[in-house]
């Protein structure tokens, strides 16, 4: 397997949707392929850093406020 | 165990569904649960579309009104979430398009770009790299590297790897064909990786 082939797979590694056998060869050439190893590694953390933190935060009064307003208007049939 | 959490079963209802049929049925509180179990997506999703603040709180409250009163047009054959999902998508891009008066603005453009090739860049990144930087920092940077992905990768990464949809959700919420979801979010997450090393890379001196 190629580093191309591996990074073409990349997501379905990650995302865990890769037949046993296609999972065997993408270990095989991660053994022996420090590049896809941290590519792997740091394309998962990207993932998991996006998840894991908020960015656009809402805070409490605005949400309160947007709701007020949304919630107004629907008891008024919109 | 509950499996609320999992895909329903053919048979099982999702929780939305009941308080959808309620609020049909003119109860406004039903309505109420919905809007605060899915204001912040909603109001996070717009932010990424629009990137404006003001824009973002104005589709939350459009998003909501709208899917109020189409929720007649509800089938309950796709989850409330992404249906959701789907109008404040809409208009978030037609927020777009108003504020940029005579550019189209569209997300199935497909961009050329190399960038979702085998990356060039082999620099390993500190063990936890988050922690040199302070939560305003961080929010920051994160902020600063999504912002500068094409808008096409840049939607289809937010859907389906921070609100969590599927990939054939994804793919049916933007009106895009599964491969076009499956190749823009191998692209925008190498690229994203690639743009955070700047940050994340491992530093001289850092422990292994």
């Amino acid at each position: 397997m190629t580093c191309s082939e591996f990074i073409a797979l990349l997501d379905d590694l990650i995302d865990d949707s890769v037949s046993p056998e296609i999972r065997a060869d993408l270990q095989n050439h991660l053994q022996g392929c420090e590049h896809c190893e941290v590519t792997l590694n740091t394309t998962r953390k990207t993932i998991e850093i996006y998840r894991s933190h908020e960015i656009y935060d809402l805070p409490s009064n605005l949400r309160e406020r947007l709701h007020a307003a949304i919630m107004a208007r629907c008891k008024k049939g919109c | 165990m509950s499996t609320i959490q999992t895909i329903a079963g053919e048979n099982e209802q999702h929780p939305d569904v009941a308080l959808v049929e309620r609020a049909r049925a003119g109860d406004v509180s039903a309505y109420d649960t919905l809007v605060r179990k899915y204001d912040r997506q909603v109001f996070r999703i717009a932010q990424h579309i629009t990137q404006n603040r003001e824009d973002a709180e104005d589709v939350m409250q459009d998003a909501f009104l709208k899917a109020y009163e189409k929720l007649e047009q509800f089938q309950g054959n796709s989850k409330f979430y992404t249906w959701l999902v789907r109008i404040a998508v809409n208009e978030s891009l037609m927020r777009l398009r108003k504020r940029r008066t005579g550019k189209m603005v569209s997300i199935d453009e497909d961009v050329e770009t190399d960038e979702g090739s085998v990356p060039r860049d082999l620099a390993d990144w500190s063990p936890d790299p988050e922690q040199n930087y302070n939560q305003s920092e961080l929010a920051e940077i994160l902020r600063k590297t999504i912002q500068g992905l094409p808008q096409g990768f840049r939607i289809v990464f937010v859907l389906r790897d921070v609100e969590g949809l599927s990939t054939e959700e994804t793919a049916e919420t933007l009106g895009l064909s599964i491969p076009a979801v499956k190749s823009r979010l191998l692209r925008a997450r190498l690229q994203l990786r690639e743009r955070l090393s700047r940050y994340f890379r491992r530093k001289k001196g850092d422990e292994k």
